[in-house]
């Protein structure tokens, strides 16, 4: 009984950490598909996270919270997206930059906010639980208690889903991927190479926004300038180890989230200690690019502007 | 008029101006959108840094770390490569700094020497490595010097938790022994009454016994002088910079490009790791458990791109850059403004150079109306 217990928990905090990284990864699929490279979406998490807290706190509505996140992670997108795309500027320089300006002003306006504290209080109302809501009776059973998990967890497979869908099987999708492999191709046929990556740019910090206000409002229950630490970049590690498609890309936050959730699990072993565990998602993402990096194949055109008649 | 600015847009230093400008705007915009008077703020930033040779000194001892990432991250990107992990190989610096100005006894002169050798050496491969994973397995450095980042500064706490190196009672490691430390007076110098007799007649010496100003100062930069120079004359600066031009015509010519990108994360790891060396036997002395990382590597990256990667423009980027930090911090204290202002000006900074492939278009399309 108490080893079902264990396996139940480590799925459900799998399932909790994954999350937040299948939301944004999928936003890294949606961008990099239509041909821009988005480096910034930590900073866009950050931002979101910071934006979701907020509200999340003083509307005490994490719904609200949460729609606030995107708004945030969104606008980040769009500057992106504008100097990726309108400006066909270096996209890697300003996927960095927005990282730095995304932390820069979620700190900023939560020191503001907070009397000069760089984290936010505790949110009242976190994001409901799942079973609570089909209304299961879980006080006396461990087990239940364990295989409780949020509400957007649902939400981020349904939306690997949905992208999915859209990806592959609607017009709109081949299109998307057109102007990720030959916007020039695309291009000539009559699609918006401007409006697909501008909308697909913004979607991706959208998500990003929604993955950290899932980290600030079910995991971290408030924001802290750490609370994204590097779920960005595991984020966009896991749309290279999935191969750019949202099924894989999905199931590499799942890798990514149980590693997590072993620190968790592992924690207080006396034969390892926190921090060589704490390690462990990140040599995990090595050592799986190692071993499948070579098979993948990215977009063709990622990370190029493109100019109209070449 | 159309003309002029035409021209002036085509200028190497354009993006750099008009990035400065703008961040200063974006500075301005955020602190009155904050409820700061930010003539009042740009006023303390200002005299914060210049009202006293201390304070300038204080500057440049800031800006050696952040110089010294800077110029690691610019040279592996004439290369054609992002050092994105000059954060994490300068923690390994800070660590064999920590480790051997404790634990190894050496006589002056040699201690310091031998630690900046061997954090050149573990920085160096470190960074190789990211290298040999690209090399061999195809994976982006920016991905892969991420991992190895956070992999760094969860070993610095393990090493600085370990028992028989945390300090009981406290939440760091050792301070390293004096024959490592690199200061141009010791630092307890400054209490003493001769100490204190030398910098009250000596308005020269001043700034040297009151800061932690040391040799870390002359090695940054005789180090950008290197790499300038390395970059400049030799032929393996020639084929490091034919890669970063154009990787395919370098291959072409028979250029060892994969064992130039090993050679050039190497040297770029290393120069970032002495810089974590530098800091702790010129600043910290110790290694501390840290909450987060400190971001000198980030720090970094921002000045190889206001430096658009050359060596000698690092050394005033790491100085502008340090001044802005140590005004930020004059901010908070003078009227309590967040000190995150300076993150958004260097972003917003940043995030402009990275329009800078759009400027000579628009010159274009100036001089076309015309």
């Amino acid at each position: 009984m108490e080893f079902l217990n264990t396996i139940v928990l480590t799925i459900s905090i799998t399932l909790m950490y994954s999350s937040p990284l299948i939301f944004t990864a999928i936003g890294g699929v949606l961008t990099q598909r239509s041909g821009v490279d988005n480096i910034g979406l930590e900073g866009m998490m950050a931002f979101g996270a910071c934006g979701a807290a907020i509200v999340g706190f003083f509307a005490a509505d994490p719904w609200l919270g949460l729609l606030t996140g995107a708004v945030f992670g969104g606008f980040l997108a769009l500057i992106h997206a504008f100097i990726a795309v309108t400006a066909k500027g270096n996209q890697i320089i300003s996927g960095i930059a927005l990282n730095l300006v995304g932390l820069g002003v979620a700190t900023f306006i939560t020191r503001r906010l907070f009397n000069g504290a760089a984290q936010s209080n505790t949110v009242p109302k976190g994001i409901p639980k799942v079973l609570e809501l089909l209304g299961v009776d879980k006080s006396n059973s461990r087990l239940l208690q364990s295989a409780e998990i949020d509400l957007t967890v649902i939400l981020a497979f349904v939306i690997a889903l949905v992208v999915w869908f859209v990806l592959y099987k609607t017009k709109t999708g081949l299109r998307v991927r057109a102007c990720g492999e030959h916007p020039g191709a695309a291009d000539t046929l009559g699609v918006n190479v401007t409006l697909i990556r501008y909308v697909c740019t913004t979607l991706s910090g959208v998500l990003a926004g929604l993955g950290g206000g899932v980290t600030a409002l079910a995991i971290a229950g408030r924001f802290t300038p750490s609370v994204i630490s590097g779920q960005g970049f595991i984020a966009l590690a896991a749309v290279i180890f999935g191969n750019w498609r949202p099924i894989g890309a999905t199931l590499a936050c799942l890798l990514f989230g149980f590693a997590q959730a072993l620190t968790v699990i592992l924690a207080g072993t006396p034969w390892l200690p926190t921090q060589i565990l704490a390690m462990l998602p990140y040599v995990l993402t090595l050592l799986v690019l190692m071993v499948f990096v070579d098979r993948s194949t990215p977009p063709k055109a990622i990370g190029q502007p493109y100019f109209k008649g070449q | 008029m159309r003309a002029w600015l035409a021209k002036a847009l085509r200028r190497p230093m354009a993006a750099v101006v008009l990035a400065l400008i703008i961040g200063f705007i974006i500075g301005t915009l955020a602190l009155a959108l904050g409820g700061y008077d930010p003539v009042k703020g740009f006023s303390y930033m200002f005299t914060g840094v210049f009202s006293s040779t201390n304070r300038i000194m204080q500057v440049i001892v800031d800006s050696v770390p952040i110089a010294m990432t800077g110029l690691a991250v610019a040279f592996a990107g004439r290369t054609g490569l992002f050092n994105i992990g000059a954060e994490g190989q300068f923690i390994l610096g800070q660590i064999t700094g920590a480790v051997i100005g404790f634990y190894v006894p050496m006589p002056p002169i040699l201690h310091p020497l031998f630690i900046i050798l061997c954090a050149f050496a573990v920085g160096g491969l470190y960074a190789g490595f990211a290298a040999w994973l690209k090399n061999r397995f195809n994976i982006h450095e920016v991905i892969s010097t991420i991992m190895l980042n956070w992999i760094a500064y969860y070993f610095m706490i393990f090493i600085v938790n370990m028992k028989s190196v945390k300090v009981p009672g406290s939440q760091h490691s050792p301070e390293i022994l004096d024959t490592a430390k690199i200061n141009f007076f010791h630092r307890d110098f400054r209490t003493t009454a001769e100490g204190q007799a030398l910098s009250e007649s000596s308005p020269f010496l001043r700034p040297f016994i009151r800061t932690d100003a040391g040799y870390a100062i002359i090695i940054m930069l005789i180090t950008a002088l290197l790499l300038w120079l390395i970059l400049k004359y030799t032929r393996l600066g020639y084929e490091l910079r034919a890669v970063g031009y154009n990787r395919y015509a370098a291959e072409f010519s028979a250029m060892p490009v994969k064992r130039n990108a090993l050679m050039s994360m190497f040297i770029s790891g290393g120069v970032a790791a002495v810089g974590g060396a530098m800091l702790v036997m010129s600043t910290s002395y110790y290694i501390t458990m840290l909450g987060t990382t400190e971001g000198y590597g980030w720090d970094g990256i921002s000045v190889a791109l206001i430096a658009s990667n050359h060596p000698i423009g690092c050394v005033f980027a790491g100085l502008l850059y340090a001044a802005l930090k140590f005004g930020g911090l004059e901010i908070q204290s003078r009227m309590r403004a967040p000190t995150e202002i300076i993150n958004i000006m260097i972003g917003t900074l940043v995030l402009c150079i990275a329009l800078a492939p759009a400027l000579p278009r628009l010159a274009e399309r100036l001089e076309r109306k015309e």
